[in-house]
């Protein structure tokens, strides 16, 4: 269908779609939309709305973390028996910490990055018209929509949302009497999780596909902006690691509802008695999960580092340093990402030489990194650098990315990781170099490409206010958890008033709460700014804002379905000619000169 | 009511900001796009030194603040310990260099290299050379950590000494239980199917001769000070963590697969008191697995004590098979039940 309506523009040489109403009805253009730029805004303001949600819901439980002692009348309003007396109970707590993870994880960084970006920007910058099938793409929305729907009324059932934290391990997964949270809010979440790896794998074939097959004349690979090559390798982590996370539901599946004994043995609950299951395995599940876990790991990094790399070269109008090793780089990181799950088990009692193979392989991922990391700061070198907010959430990038990347040389070597694991040295770990960081390079993403979205200007100064209150906040909230951690502090604590060793922090738990606090209000600001340009923007004038190379610059403003007027554009050079012969830019488009350099 | 003040003042500050970006937008236009582009460009650039230095001094003060709330400041409390601190002291030296080199560079070239109408962008894209330094020395660095890592790996995860002691630690929510084999020096065999509150909280099989002088204790477990320590750790229903960090050691607590852990402890409780200055000390055991809406509470007590101590202790313990079967206890009749040692040694003599 999306084929025909392309045709049909092109031989009228129309790019606006008011001349098609025949296929253009609200419901076509906005909700069963197979466009791939209205897809990719689905995909952003539903993640959006997650990440509202997850958000607050960290905000809740900073503040049980951060005043443990007081009571606020307004919890009980608003959780019900959950905040009954104005404190958060155990049970909600831990049902906050993690929905807040798998939501953040999965649907916001995950499906709210990737969905967003890899549908934006592959058609427009490989020269496509759409996706290689632009109805699987509807349906990649439409079963995270549902995965949604799944996931927010788990929220609402009698005995609450599970509650075992994101990574589900059984056999607290597995057994409603272990826990109330492991009751139907656990066979909800593992519903909406099948729902949502099947909205990926629609996404990430999709991708592929398109890349490999939709580029346009000229785009050979080694043409490809490095966001497309991230996008692709994401992809392909997505395709061949998520799978398996569904074996592994599958199987919890079985064990939860048909008494199967996959991951169970030698159980006894209290007030049930002695289970039947024997002879399973409960660290079997941990494979299977880590086995995507870890790729997830990247599949939530690269497309942001993958922005990043796009608009630092941009914004320091110079090329990238060093684009083959940028690629080279993802591509070691993708592959290392299949080869190193288990050190997050390093603590289960598994095999001592498999667990030096892991650390070996886990800390050959700090080579690949530094490169890109040493690269993104070469680029920087002798530019002529533009703070637009993109640039300035892509700088932030690269600070976190590395301040978060060397504590992962802590947590990797195992010996130190016995001592470190699970503890707040790794929630620190994690929320900069996995969680903050991806979420800079989706805001930088959001900035550099709003124009494009929706032909309207954000405003700039609320953009610097959000880049530096948020750099700032981040820096505040997570550095002091090292020293939390360095002090053995356990995550997962609804209260810590009763240990000797880990009381010591009330003050800067307190401090960390009231920052996390401001931080999430500016995120309030940042979507005001979003929704607020999208009608009330100053409307764009330039085609190519950023003065950008790449082949989404040419296509008209408001782009139709179809995305370019006429012919797409042929390419003839890679995308990062910036400042080559004296020349600020020339575009891929520009066929190459007979007097031009070589580089 | 202060709920929304709150609110209503947060809405304030929320239009204020608003409309002061609102107006920056106005003023752009006014001075024109491209002068406030520049201003704005330059501030920014300014505050990226800024931060830098603000950052910078932020992690000193964090260290100031924070640094003797840690565990650093004290020895750790087992001889392993002390290598997984030192490994931690050369991996920060490590990490540190590369973190203060690579945030400043990163910063000040962001100041430096802002836009200026008079530079010349250099078109500088690859260089084999300058990727190679950095591909070779990351990867010399990583080889020299995970060698110190690998060796104390191998030592933690392999065969206790010939001499140390083992204890079963078992987890169920919300708690510990501690096994000690009791005086013949084994333990007796367990089925999770026996398993009984009130008599029998590991399952174990009183057929068994061995599981007869075994001793079941709960709350706080004893362990000798310099004497090697293998753990057993098992789990009744879901998966705990024995999480020891005075040790620097942790170890998951699977249910139907035993896992391992020794360490040698160094100092007593009592010796820890003094070194930490902090007369409530006490060596926790830290639940550091998921395990339940209870996970936070699930403590447990180590106490180290010297070898003459510990024999006391265990002198007046009973074999949990008293527990279970009274009337089989010898010492049951009379009215004081503190059990000399040499009574029970005789009883278990002739159980034996």
């Amino acid at each position: 269908m999306s084929h025909e309506a392309v045709l049909h523009g092109d031989a009228h040489g129309h790019d606006d779609h008011g001349h098609h109403e025949h296929h253009d009805t609200f419901l076509t253009k906005y909700v069963f939309s197979q466009d791939h730029k209205m897809i990719a805004k689905q995909f952003l303001i539903t993640g959006m709305v997650w990440a509202v949600l997850g958000g607050l819901m960290s905000v809740l439980f900073r503040l049980q973390l951060g005043y443990p002692d007081s009571t606020f009348p307004f919890l009980e309003d608003l959780l019900g028996k959950w905040g009954k007396g104005g404190r958060i109970t155990p049970e909600a707590y831990y049902a906050l910490v993690t929905t807040h993870g798998t939501v953040l994880v999965f649907f916001v960084l995950t499906a709210g990055l990737s969905g967003t970006f890899a549908n934006f920007l592959i058609p427009l910058q490989v020269g496509a018209r759409d996706m290689a099938s632009p109805f699987m793409n509807m349906l990649s929305y439409w079963f995270f929509f549902a995965a949604s729907i799944v996931m927010l009324s788990s929220m609402f059932v009698e005995t609450g949302p599970f509650s075992g934290g994101w990574t589900a391990y059984p056999p607290l997964s597995a057994l409603g009497d272990a826990s109330p949270g492991s009751k139907t809010g656990m066979d909800l979440w593992i519903i909406s999780m099948a729902l949502f790896v099947v909205s990926s794998l629609l996404g990430g074939l999709n991708y592929i596909a398109t890349i490999l097959n939709m580029r346009t004349k000229g785009m050979s690979m080694t043409r490809l902006p490095l966001t497309i090559w991230a996008l692709f390798f994401t992809a392909v982590l997505g395709v061949l690691s998520f799978p398996v996370l569904f074996s592994g539901f599958i199987l919890l599946i079985f064990d939860r509802n048909f008494g199967t004994s996959f991951y169970l043995s030698d159980i006894f609950v209290n007030g049930v008695g002695a289970l039947p299951n024997e002879g399973g395995s409960a660290i079997l599940y941990q494979h299977l999960f880590w086995f995507l876990g870890h790729p997830e790991v990247y599949i939530i990094l690269l497309p942001a580092m993958g922005m990043v790399s796009e608009i630092l070269s941009i914004n320091s109008r110079k090329p990238i340093f060093g684009y083959m090793a940028m690629i080279g780089s993802l591509f070691a990181i993708a592959i290392l990402a299949f080869l190193v799950w288990a050190h997050h088990m390093f603590v289960t009692g598994l095999n001592p030489f498999l667990g030096s193979v892991f650390v070996l392989l886990t800390l050959l991922i700090a080579v690949p990194s530094a490169i890109k990391v040493f690269n993104w700061l070469t680029t920087l070198w002798r530019g002529n650098i533009r703070f637009t907010p993109a640039m300035l959430f892509a700088i932030g990038f690269v600070s976190l990315f590395i301040s978060g990347g060397l504590t992962g040389i802590w947590l990797g070597n195992s010996a130190l990781d016995i001592h470190l694991h699970d503890t707040y040295f790794v929630i620190a770990h994690f929320h900069i170099v996995m969680g903050v960081a991806s979420m800079f390079g989706m805001f930088a993403g959001i900035y550099h490409w709003f124009p494009k979205m929706y032909g309207k200007q954000l405003n700039n100064t609320l953009g610097y206010i959000h880049f530096w209150v948020t750099i700032a906040g981040a820096y505040l909230i997570f550095w002091p958890m090292h020293y939390e951690g360095l002090a053995g502090m356990p995550r997962r604590y609804y209260d810590f008033s009763i240990w000797e060793s880990f009381k010591q922090f009330g003050e800067l738990n307190k401090f960390i709460s009231l920052v996390s606090m401001i931080v999430f209000m500016v995120q309030l600001l940042f979507l005001f700014n979003f929704f607020y340009s999208i009608f009330k923007g100053r409307k764009l004038t330039k085609q190519n804002p950023w003065d950008a190379t790449t082949l989404e610059w040419t296509a008209p403003i408001n782009p139709g379905h179809g995305n370019w007027v006429g012919e797409i554009p042929e390419v003839h050079r890679w995308p990062y000619d910036y400042g080559k012969d004296g020349v600020d830019f020339i575009a891929q488009t520009t066929p190459v000169g007979a007097d031009e350099s070589q580089h | 009511m202060t709920m929304f003040l709150t609110i209503a003042v947060v809405v304030l500050i929320f239009v204020v900001i608003f409309q002061i970006a609102k107006a920056s937008e106005y003023v752009s236009v006014l001075k024109g796009e491209e002068v406030s582009r520049k201003q704005n460009n330059k501030i920014n650039g300014l505050l990226m030194v800024v931060f830098l230095v603000l950052g910078l001094v932020g992690v000193w003060y964090c260290n100031e603040l924070l640094y003797d709330k840690t565990l650093l400041v004290q020895d750790a409390a087992s001889v392993e310990g002390a290598r997984v601190d030192s490994m931690l002291w050369v991996t920060l030296a490590v990490t540190g260099i590369v973190f203060i080199a690579t945030q400043v560079i990163l910063f000040v070239f962001a100041y430096k290299y802002q836009e200026d109408t008079n530079r010349k962008v250099v078109f500088f894209a690859h260089s084999t050379k300058l990727e190679l330094i950095w591909t070779v020395i990351p990867a010399i660095a990583l080889t020299v950590l995970v060698v110190i890592g690998l060796r104390n790996w191998f030592l933690f995860t392999g065969e206790p000494p010939k001499n140390a002691m083992v204890v079963e630690v078992t987890g169920k929510q919300f708690g510990w239980i501690y096994r000690y084999p009791g005086k013949d020096g084994s333990f007796g065999k367990k089925y999770y199917k026996n398993i009984d509150n009130a008599s029998n909280s590991l399952g174990l099989i009183w057929d068994d001769e061995l599981a007869q002088d075994d001793i079941v204790m709960e709350q706080t477990v004893y362990l000798i000070k310099g004497k090697p320590v293998k753990l057993v750790l098992g789990s009744r229903d879901v998966i705990h963590d024995v999480g020891l960090s005075h040790f620097r050691l942790k170890m998951d607590a699977v249910p139907g697969i035993p896992t391992t852990m020794w360490f040698t402890p160094k100092y007593t409780t009592n010796e820890m008191k003094e070194l930490t200055g902090n007369p409530n000390f006490v060596y926790e055991i830290s639940c550091d697995q998921m395990c339940g809406n209870g996970h936070y509470s699930m403590k447990g007590v180590i106490e180290v004590v010297d070898q003459e101590e510990f024999d006391a202790i265990m002198a007046k313990q009973k074999p949990y098979y008293y527990t279970a079967f009274p009337e089989k206890d010898p010492s049951a009749a009379p009215a004081d039940t503190s059990v000399v040692a040499s009574v029970v040694s005789a009883v278990v003599k002739k159980i034996n």
